[in-house]
This record gives structure tokens, C-alpha cells and sequence, in this order.
């Protein structure tokens, strides 16, 4: 038993058989909606002073299981928001325990593609009984039950029997670090928010064009010369391994992207020579443009940053970019010109990227990382190993079925993007568009479907920093997260969703995530934090 | 009068000016100024304000004795120590229009505290801090004084309640940017959040909650008098007759009652023109709401009416006959509008309405001005000519709808707003009072409202307060505009990015 409590104030302590109840009170209020499940009108009321998380008997997890352990706390707050503690003890209280129970002890590890994040929840009377194959799916399951505990005027209730697990294994939030800055807090807090709509990965495309806030320690000079700042706006080791393990006491996988060979203006500053000169006419410009392909030195200082990286990340995915290559300074350049020829490249610079790529790709390889890459690298290379994962970004607004037919045909998996660029707003209830995307429904065979692994919000930073990430990112980027973890034909009508939406984006406000509204009207507990 | 800032250290370095002219650096442009790459080193400790011996107000003046202790800390972020106070007893301060930065001491001349006000956010923007952290100003002469006189910001605090403290941290926000009227779209459609002390069912039934989504009277005090030490004024609108679904819930028998066929069908329009109880409750409210909101000017909407309800209504189509209006439901407004015009009138206000009350109405009274709302994108035009043609003063809002979004730098698109430019004699030109950023609530509240509104509303700002022709180039304003949104983050305003790239101090409120 973690938490033990002691209430006051409230003497609603009947069992209560209600017979008109919102249906936002029960099940349906889950968001996103599970996969399956029966619940009746009947509700307990719950008191915080003698409400137990425990482990069941038969669990593989007991206490000291440090995932589940600081899990039971969190839920304990976020189920109580008014509790803030005991003074006087009314036994009279009938106790409530949530009882969970775990196949395997992943206590200590951390959460990976494979990750079972399934659960059974029953409620009855005086109980409930979390049941899940892992740790991760355990905490599925707390924030489900978190969900489902209501507040009248007077005290705690909730209801059921659920059955739930997710469509799709991804289910990732991207965050540019490059292009603004962004507080480990306001990186803490998005990953509190994910855990709430139950998405599972954070990609941070910690690197970019505009800056290199990674400080690493093989190389510091790429952030003490390429971050805006080399004190104030860079993270350091300690703060990459704060946020990776917060990620994963909330069942978060991190999964770091270091794009190259172009978006890597920063990289120049503190890695002079990675970069390929750029010239004009017969002379260096002065300008420099993607990774300098034709150098080995460039390979050697790729293999040690991988290294360096593979081994501060512990997810086994590495995101390598690979998008967005633009050739004009290559070609510009008689060094770069001079290797294609001695590679019989011709004039062919999609081969000279693809061979790069090649390069990176076989160094992660080694590293037993699997590699995430931009699409980009699919058109160019055939040879990227099988198990590669290919980023899908074009087709905006709504040809990515062409993109995904294409490059899924090819046996390729993918992971969808291109619909949910969140950062591009616009006047009105986008996150509609957000919902209505179908990620599987483009020509192809059901092999083919099943190459689709998940999806991805996408929140680029040209316009976004920490003064407006949140509302921003909520609730529209929970939209997607329903496509992504419930079943579609149960969630195709949106106009159904935008009540259920609503009200989670009241309990979001609850838990002080600044989620903007999604139309006209209110909740009892407005944010606060201004 | 003359004012003084007193800079007690005696000696003065002069050094080398790395981002020289830093009054470049300042948002919204001044009119005229003059600087030098001669900088003079500012201690907090010896830092003080105080009132010149000719100064008509003197310590105890509430609006600068305020305003100095805000600007100290505005000025020093960094500077924790309890001395201020202490400090500033020493030496009287106070106010300016004309800014003049020397070595050791500034001095401030302004006609009224609101100009005081004015110079002073001017010079907090002229302070900087070196990489060590030091303070720094430049020598700098300024003359100022804003293009027009009425430069507001709305909000809707019924399609979302606001809680008074964002109400108030935008009234900061609002004075860094030299916005001086707060027009408080109170009630509406959705939500009745003001307490009547007349009427407390308006709140108790029509609010989205009787008690945490209200605005007591208290509320309200605290809202005017905090936005009058910003020297900004309080422009509270009460819009009828469309605009209050609210209304009805607390006040039975004020909305028309709309009809389906040849019986009531449950729903409700516009306030009811028909009966004399609807004048007697809006007398009494407007007399309420004139006493309790001190400024001359006060907002009657008319907006919006929508004459379906209206038309299905038995009775008033009766009194349609009996007043000879016809079948013109034009000429039922207008009514209407002419009757609550006239109850402000005898308050002695002046009525802003929407500019839909022009077209229906002839008979307004020639001092009421008309917010121009139509013809967004670029249409605004024709209505501005046409309405000041008409001899109406018209204060201009319509392309600074700034609750509708989009992907990029909108700002740009609010700076090159020419305000003045429609076909039109000088004459009709003066009769624009100003403008208007418009924050409307369907999509937004406390959680989104600080990075919508900031620093995009600065860009209104700018053109509203300095020379058009000094200010006509947008991609100059860019870093200026960037280095104060980063202003605005230090002062902890959640005012959003502008493009890529950072501020020294970030947005720490997470």
C-alpha cells in the first residue's frame, strides 16, 4: 500500500445507486476511448483518506517496483486535486483499493517498440483490479482509472469492466529544440501531458539548422559555439538524462533525432571542416552548406557522436533526418565534384546522398540502434536495411496515401506525420482535421497496412517556444492521440468526440496543462496559472 | 511641469556603445528623439525618482507615486533588495512628454500623469543591461506624444471567463505597449458574467457559474482602478439588442419571444422593442452601469441583430403597424438604438456603438462615434469613407480582428494597417479617434490569451501611437519588434515567438 489517507469535510459515504447519469461520468468520458468495455449506472463513492494503490498477490511488480511506486503517488494527486491532507480520521469510510497486478518485472527498465500496453480494469465495490502483461500497460490503465474518478459538489465517485490496448505501438510528440529553446520544464511538463492522452514516444528533434543545445560530451564545442546561448539555452547531460527518466517513469520512450547531413548549419560552429564550403564561381563564398560527404574525417566524427549518443539514449531507435537536402552547394563545390566522379557517381548528387545515408545509417547499425529516417531517404536509396523506419512529412494536406502506398508496397515500414503538423494553425476547430485522419486507408494490401507502426504530432518551432507550446499542443494534439490508441469505427464520428474532447480538456486544465479551449463555453476549474 | 530622474552617482563613465542607439530599440516608436552613443551606468541603490519643484503634482500623487515604484522594478528585474521604498521616500518624483536623459539625471515633462505615464514606460525601455549584468542608459533627447488619441484592446469575457487576473496582467502588458483604452466586452450570447447590484439575476442565472465565473462589483473596482494607476480607461460595453441569449435567463421578459407558426416555439431573439418594461430595465441598468464605470464613454453594441425572431412575433408586428415602421425591421433598430442612445445621453455619456447602427439610423446623435468592424481583409476602406462622410467620428477595428489566426508572422499584416488612408477630405480623416485590437472569445481564455495577444497586438501598437511615415517599413520594425517581445518576456509576459531564434531571458512561467 503506497498511499494511505485521512479525509475530512466530506460525509458522503452511502453507496450510491445512480440512476441519471452524464454519461461524460462514465466510461465514455475516457479519452481516448478504450477498446472495449461494459459499465452500468452504479457508483462508489471514494474517499481520499482510505483510498490504496497495492500489488496483487500473484504480481511479478511488488512495492519497490520504482515505475509503479512513484506512478501510485502521481495518480494519488491528480485523482485528489483538492486533498492536501488529513487532520481528523472517519472510519466509518468504506476503504477503496486499486489492486494491481503484473505479468513481467520491468520494473527498472525502459519502455521499447515491443512493450505490451494492455490492461483489464474491473470496478466493483470497494475495488478495483488493474491487470497488465507490463509495467507500461499498468500505467495505461492508472491514467484510464484517474479518468474515470468524478467530482459532485460533495465527494469522489467512478463505476466497470474494461478491456484496452493500443491500435498502433508509436504514438510520438515531436519538439524542436533547434529553432527556439525550450526549459527542460516546459519538456517535463509536455511529457506529463503526453502520459494523460496516452501517447508513448518523444521525439526531440533536439538539433538543427538554428542551434545545437545538445551539449555533448565528445564534443562540446557544438554547443558551447552552435547553441544561442553556450550556458543558458543548451541542455546538458544531466538535464537529457532528467528528462529521459522522467519519460519513462511515465512509460515514455525518447527517441533523439540528430538530422543530417542538411538542417546542420549549428553543427559548423563548434566542428569546423564538417561542413561542405560552399563557392562562388571559382572561390570558397564563405557560406557552408549540408555535411561535407567526401571527407572521412566527416565519418570518424559521425561514428563517435552515434556512439556517444546510442549510449546516453537508451531507446533502441535513432532517428538520422535525412531530410530536405539541398545539392546547390555540393554541386558547387570542386572537392565534393572531384568524389562523386572517383565514385562513378556521374552527376547523379541524389547518389552521393544516398551513399551518405548509407554511411550514417551503417554506423547506428552497429550500434544495434534501429534507424527512423525522413522520407526523403527513401527516394533516394534503395539499399537502407529493411527494418529502417521511414518518416512520413509530404502530402500535406492530403496526398500522404500516395506516400504511404508507395513506400509500404516496398515493404518499408512507416510512421505518419504529414496530417498532424500541429505547429501549422489556423482560425477554428482544426483539431477536427487531426481526428478525421485515416492512417490506414490508402490502396494496398493489409501486409502492407500492418507496416504502418504509428503516428506523429509534429511541433516545429519556428513559431513555438515555451510561451506557447501548451495550448498549442492541447488538447489538439489529443485528437490524434484517440486515432492512434482507439479503435477507428468506434471513433468515427467527431461531432460525438468534440463533448467527450471537451470535458478533456477540462480535466487537462484540472491537472494545470494550459490546453486552450476548443469553442465557446466554460469549466468548472479555469486555468489558473496566469 | 517639469519632472526629474535623479542619477545620484556623481561620476559618469562614458563608454563605447555596442548596440548603439538603443532608442532604436524602443516599441512603439517615439515621434522625435535624439540619442548618443554616450552611456551612463545606473545603480539601483542610488536610482530615484522624484517630482520637479515646479511640478504641479507632488508626492502623494497616487498615479505616480505608484507608477515609480512599478517602473523600479520594471527597470532593475534583477534587483531584490528592500531599500526601494526607503529610497524613494528621499526624494519626490513624478511625470513627462518630454524625456530628456543626461548625465546623472532625466527629466520628464509631461502635461498630465497619464503622459508621465507614457515617458516613464519610455525610459524603462531605454535601461538595458550589459553580459555582467550592469545597467546602462544612453543619452537621449525625446519629444512624444501618440498619432491617436483612442488605442484599445477589447476582450470578451462571455464566449470565455477571463479571471480577473488575466484581465489585470493585460492591463500591464497593455501599458508596455502605450494602449490607453480597455473596452470590456463584458456580457454577450454566452454568458451574463457582471454582478448587477440592480439586477443580481443577470449573474446568478446567466452566468456559465453564479459564483466563480462572475465579476463582483469589487472585481470590477479593482479592474478600473488598476487600469487607471496604467493610465488606461475602462470602456465597458453592454451590447443590445442582439447579443443577449444571457440576458433572458435572469431577466424573463426581456427577449422577444420567437414564434413557429402561429405559437411561441420555446426560443428567444433580440431584447423585446416592444414593451416599455424593456426601457425601464435598460434606464436602470446603464444608470447602474454609468455610475459604476467612471468613464465619459460607454459602448451600446448593436450589432448583429438578427430580425428573424422579430418578424415571427405577433406583437411586434403590432407595434410595427402602430408606429408606422411598415414592414422596414430596419426602422425597429433604429428605434430601439435611438431609445438606449438617449438613456446614456441623459447620463451624460457618449455612445460608441458597432457601425451596423449607422446604416439603420440617421437620427444618432453626432458626437456618437462608430466602430468600424466590416470589410475585413481590405474593405475597411469604403466604410471609413462613407461613414465620416456622414460627419461620424469612427474608431477602426476591422482589420485587427486578432483572435482569427494563421501560420506566420500576421503581425506584419496588422503593422501595415494605414488607418487614415480612404478616400475622404483632412476633415474626415480626423474624424478616425483611433483604433481597436479585437480579442474575441470563441477560442480563447486565460490559457491562450497572453500568446495570442502578445506581441501581435504591439504591431497594432506601434501604428496607433508613432508617425505612419517613419514606421512604414515593416521589415525595420522586425528586430525592433523582436527585441521587445523579448522586453515583454523578462517583464513575465507570455508573449509568443515572432520567428526563430531566442531571447536572453526566456519564458520561465511553465
Amino acid at each position: 500500500m503506497v498511499r494511505s489517507g485521512r479525509y475530512t469535510r466530506l460525509n458522503v459515504y452511502l453507496l450510491i445507486l445512480s440512476v441519471l447519469q452524464l454519461n461524460l461520468h462514465t466510461v465514455e468520458g475516457v479519452w481516448p476511448l478504450p477498446q472495449a468495455f461494459t459499465s452500468s449506472t452504479e457508483r462508489y463513492p471514494l474517499n481520499p483518506q482510505a483510498f490504496y494503490f497495492g500489488y496483487g498477490r500473484q504480481s511479478a511488480a511488488q512495492q519497490g517496483c520504482s515505475v509503479l511506486d512513484s506512478a501510485f503517488r502521481r495518480y494519488f494527486s491528480l485523482i485528489f486535486p483538492d486533498y492536501t491532507d488529513g487532520r481528523l480520521h472517519f472510519s466509518q469510510y468504506k476503504p477503496f483499493t486499486v489492486e494491481v497486478s503484473i505479468d513481467h518485472d520491468d520494473c527498472e527498465g525502459y519502455p521499447n517498440e515491443d512493450s505490451s500496453e494492455r490492461y483489464n480494469l474491473s470496478v466493483s465495490a470497494g475495488q478495483a483490479s488493474l491487470k497488465a502483461e507490463t509495467v507500461w500497460g499498468a500505467l495505461r490503465g492508472l491514467e484510464t482509472f484517474s479518468q474515470l474518478v468524478y467530482q459532485n459538489d460533495f465527494a469522489y465517485y467512478r463505476t466497470l469492466l474494461m478491456l484496452n490496448f493500443p491500435r498502433f505501438q508509436f504514438r510520438g510528440i515531436l519538439l524542436d529544440t533547434s529553432r527556439h529553446y525550450l526549459p527542460v520544464q516546459a519538456i517535463l511538463k509536455t511529457l506529463d501531458a503526453m502520459a494523460y492522452s496516452k501517447f508513448n514516444v518523444f521525439h526531440w528533434h533536439i538539433v538543427d539548422d538554428p542551434s545545437f543545445p545538445y551539449q555533448s560530451s565528445s564534443f562540446p564545442d557544438l554547443s558551447s559555439k552552435g547553441a544561442f546561448h553556450p550556458m543558458t539555452h543548451i541542455y546538458t547531460q544531466s538535464d537529457v538524462r532528467r528528462v529521459i527518466s522522467h519519460a519513462r517513469l511515465w512509460g515514455i520512450r525518447v527517441l533523439p533525432e540528430f538530422d543530417s547531413p542538411g538542417h546542420t548549419t549549428s553543427w559548423g560552429k563548434g566542428q569546423p571542416g564538417l561542413l561542405t564550403p560552399c563557392y562562388n564561381g571559382g572561390t570558397p563564398s564563405g557560406t557552408f552548406g549540408p555535411v561535407n560527404p567526401a571527407l572521412p574525417s566527416t565519418y570518424q566524427f559521425m561514428a563517435r557522436l552515434f556512439k556517444e549518443v546510442s549510449s546516453v539514449f537508451p531507446d533502441s531507435y535513432i532517428h538520422l533526418g535525412g531530410d530536405e537536402v539541398d545539392f546547390s552547394c555540393w554541386k558547387s563545390n570542386p572537392d565534393v565534384r572531384a568524389f562523386m566522379q572517383k565514385m562513378g557517381f556521374g552527376s547523379d548528387f541524389t547518389k552521393l546522398e544516398a551513399f551518405y545515408m548509407e554511411n550514417i545509417v551503417n554506423i547506428t547499425s552497429a550500434l544495434n540502434k534501429t534507424s527512423i529516417v525522413w522520407q526523403d531517404v527513401f527516394d533516394y536509396h534503395e539499399r537502407i536495411p529493411k527494418d529502417t523506419v521511414l518518416h512520413i512529412w509530404k502530402g500535406i494536406p492530403a496526398k500522404y496515401q500516395e506516400e504511404l502506398s508507395r513506400i509500404t508496397k516496398a515493404g518499408m515500414r512507416v510512421l505518419l506525420a504529414a496530417p498532424w503538423y500541429i505547429n501549422h494553425i489556423s482560425y477554428g476547430q482544426d483539431w477536427r482535421n487531426y481526428y478525421t485522419v485515416q492512417p490506414q486507408n490508402f490502396s494496398g494490401t493489409e501486409e502492407q497496412k500492418k507496416l504502418v507502426i504509428g503516428g506523429e504530432v509534429c511541433m516545429w518551432g519556428e513559431y513555438v517556444d515555451a510561451t506557447n507550446l501548451s495550448p498549442r499542443l492541447w488538447p489538439r494534439a489529443s485528437a490524434a492521440a484517440e486515432r492512434l490508441w482507439s479503435d477507428e469505427k468506434q471513433t468515427s464520428n467527431v461531432d460525438k468526440a468534440f463533448p467527450r474532447l471537451q470535458d478533456f480538456r477540462c480535466k487537462l486544465l484540472r491537472r494545470g496543462i494550459q490546453a486552450e479551449p476548443l469553442y465557446v463555453g466554460h469549466c468548472k476549474h479555469e486555468y489558473q496559472g496566469v
